[in-house]
């Protein structure tokens, strides 16, 4: 029914099939949209947010989604800039990843705030001090950004392609990728510290708070570093399940096997840098307000526990840096995915830490700890994020050209 | 007034509140007062304290013993009005200020609710309109017409009763009069309290009543918070010693110097 529309040598499940699993998309997005509208009618009531957790499951969600998107920006970073060819193959669909973990970001971000209609505010307004006005201002251009990259990919589909003016506009779309690759690197690189330092300048926030570098507190630096270890890791995840849920094989393997490279290496690198931070953070930063480490721990499991730590740090750090700086490890499936499935798991825990327990962690020596479990209607706003996702990489693998390799990988 | 004369009168002029703990009855008439004062809407389910609308709140803290050895303050804290306001330096509208004579305002049709002020903010002084508000019938006709009131969506906080400062500048201006006498101007909370715990005044002026307070009472004075760094405006007093270490973070051995100094 659809054939016409779907690139030419490759194969698609039947249109039935397609619309069947469109159908639980479409249900989970209807199921988002009530939650969704019910916060923007009723107002963040709807929320279990409160007044000491201000910032709760969707602030933590839209870092967590925006470190895990940057595998766009660096992969385009490494294919246009610094010229590695063979990412080519994977660059299409880091692309649409990033478009809609930054999409979703946005989206979240403008229900999360109390009054939706100002949120031009921001920009009318801007606090140049307010390391959020940086993340704002890089974030909504970045995104921009990442329109214009998706815009090639959609354009390649073979009704539109047929059109002689829509074909050149393409061909040179892509002539001229590397200008918007630079920017989009140059955007990234800010909006992640930037993120970073929403935390990291809070002062008043022991558990959060960190020295660094003139206006820079060290969890701007840490922040990159976390995103691009992190961001290619998804890729690659989200490339292999593809791969398990088509049945086709759509990247080589040792493309694969790169980026699980470049997100092991870098996350190798922000470990080392992650531990030392830790250590002066616990030895100098917070006695300096007075504090111990134990003051923002709650004991040593159950909510906001040491375990956290051990988790982030160790489990979810260390480990996954080593199994994918290993060439014998990362040369073998399992190790990759679960190496890469770690290292994701290790950095959105890394975001729930400095977003939830920073609230968390009691203030005052004489206060309690608050405790906080999402509504569903915070749910189903991620609910909504999670099938616009699905939604767009479902229509873009059936009816884009998204993997350059896929035809002469399923030749047989 | 000329530009000049603003100039003078605005340097000369940081106003602080200091509150005796060791006064507070914990009787709530300063949350009444400051919540009449300045419009406050009230909620029929009050049960969760953490979406309450309130300004000022009062903790109560003890010294952590067990009966009969239990002892009790009631601590009422209103917004800092920090010296170095990290609610002023995040947030990303411009929506909350720290004007010359140290008051931190909030600007409602501004703030659009991002919260990042209130998650910074150490102290929890400022809370968020979750719900419209709603006052109970007839009580509109005891609005204070001057403070505006907020709408659902926003970001709230103490103001030292700004409004109160106009008022009194209005005054002396027409008394043609550059500055304020003390006690000219006070908030609602420093006004009601029955044991007179709250002081408030300018602490540029050497001989105002929160200056000679600070000044005699010396060694039993502190902030919430110190180290944080903030400079909070908020000065407190209690001549108990287990009072400021159950109070604020003290290292342990920090608290053995502060114990042998109250001796």
């Amino acid at each position: 029914m659809d054939a016409a529309l779907i690139p030419p040598g490759v194969q698609r499940c039947s249109f039935k099939k397609f619309m069947v699993w469109i159908g639980f998309v479409l249900l989970l997005l209807l199921w988002g949209l009530y939650g969704t509208a019910l916060c923007l009618i009723k107002g963040l009531n709807q929320t279990h947010m409160n007044n000491y957790y201000g910032f709760a499951l969707w602030i933590f969600l839209d870092l967590g989604v925006i470190a895990l998107g940057a595998g766009a920006f660096f992969t385009g970073f490494l294919r246009y800039i610094v010229g590695i060819d063979k990412l080519k193959n994977i660059i299409n669909i880091a692309v649409i990843i990033g478009w809609c973990c930054y999409g979703g970001a946005l989206l979240i971000l403008a229900i999360d705030v109390g009054q939706p209609l100002r949120a031009w505010h921001i920009f009318w307004y801007p606090n140049v001090h307010s390391m959020l006005t940086e993340v704002s201002f890089c974030i909504t251009c970045y995104f921009t950004v990442l329109c214009v990259e998706y815009l090639p990919i959609i354009l390649e589909n073979p009704q539109l392609d047929k059109n002689r003016f829509i074909h050149i506009l393409s061909h040179n779309f892509h002539e001229y990728m590397f200008i918007f690759a630079a920017l989009g690197t140059f955007l990234s690189f800010f909006h992640q510290g930037s993120l970073g330092g929403t935390f990291g300048v809070l002062f008043t926030r022991p558990f959060a708070y960190r020295t660094g570098f003139f206006v820079w507190p060290w969890t701007f630096f840490l922040f990159i570093l976390s995103a691009i270890a992190s961001g290619p890791a998804l890729t690659l995840l989200i490339t292999w399940f593809m791969q398990k849920v088509t049945g086709r094989k759509l990247v080589s393997y040792d493309v694969l096997e790169l980026m699980g490279k470049i997100a092991g290496t870098l996350l190798f690198i922000y470990m080392i840098f992650k531990l030392i931070d830790t250590w002066y953070w616990i030895e100098h930063v917070l006695p300096s307000k007075g504090m111990t480490l134990a003051d923002c721990y709650k004991g040593w499991f159950g909510s906001y526990g040491y375990w956290l730590l051990v988790a982030e740090l160790g489990v979810f750090g260390v480990i996954p840096a080593l199994i994918l700086v290993c060439p014998a490890l990362r040369k073998r499936e399992f190790w990759l995915i679960l190496g890469a499935l770690m290292d994701c798991t290790g950095i959105a825990l890394n975001r729930f830490v400095m977003v939830l327990q920073s609230s968390a962690v009691p203030t005052y020596p004489f206060d309690k700890w608050p405790s906080y479990m999402p509504s569903w209607q915070e749910w189903a706003t991620f609910g909504m994020v999670l099938g616009i996702t699905l939604l767009v990489i479902s229509l873009s693998y059936r009816y884009l050209p998204l993997f350059p390799q896929e035809k002469e990988l399923n030749r047989n | 007034m000329g530009h000049e004369e603003k100039e003078n009168w605005s340097h000369a002029e940081k106003y602080v509140m200091v509150i005796d703990i060791d006064k507070c009855t914990g009787c709530g008439a300063c949350v009444v007062a400051c919540s009449q004062e300045n419009n406050i809407p009230v909620r029929t389910d009050e049960t969760d304290k953490y979406m309450s609308l309130n300004w000022l709140v009062i903790y109560r803290v003890t010294n952590a013993q067990p009966f009969p050895k239990t002892k009790v303050v009631y601590v009422p804290r209103p917004c800092m009005h920090c010296d170095d306001p990290i609610c002023v330096h995040v947030c990303p509208a411009s929506a909350t200020d720290k004007d010359a004579k140290g008051i931190v305002s909030q600007i409602y049709p501004r703030c659009f609710g991002c919260r990042y002020c209130m998650a910074a903010c150490p102290y929890h002084a400022r809370v968020f309109n979750w719900y419209d508000p709603v006052y109970p019938k007839g009580t509109e006709r005891g609005f204070n017409p001057d403070v505006s009131t907020r709408m659902r969506g926003v970001v709230e906080k103490c103001s030292f009763c700004n409004h109160r400062y106009q008022h009194a500048r209005d005054k002396a201006i027409a008394e043609g009069r550059v500055c304020l006498e003390d006690g000219e101007y006070i908030p609602a909370c420093a006004e009601a309290c029955p044991t007179k715990a709250i002081y408030f005044g300018n602490i540029k002026d050497p001989n105002s009543q929160v200056s000679r307070i600070l000044r005699e009472e010396r060694p039993h004075v502190f902030r919430l918070l110190e180290k944080y760094g903030s400079e909070p405006s908020v000065y407190y007093i209690s001549r108990q010693d287990w009072v400021r270490p159950r109070l604020d973070w003290v290292l342990e051995e920090e608290h053995k110097k502060y114990k042998n100094s109250m001796k």
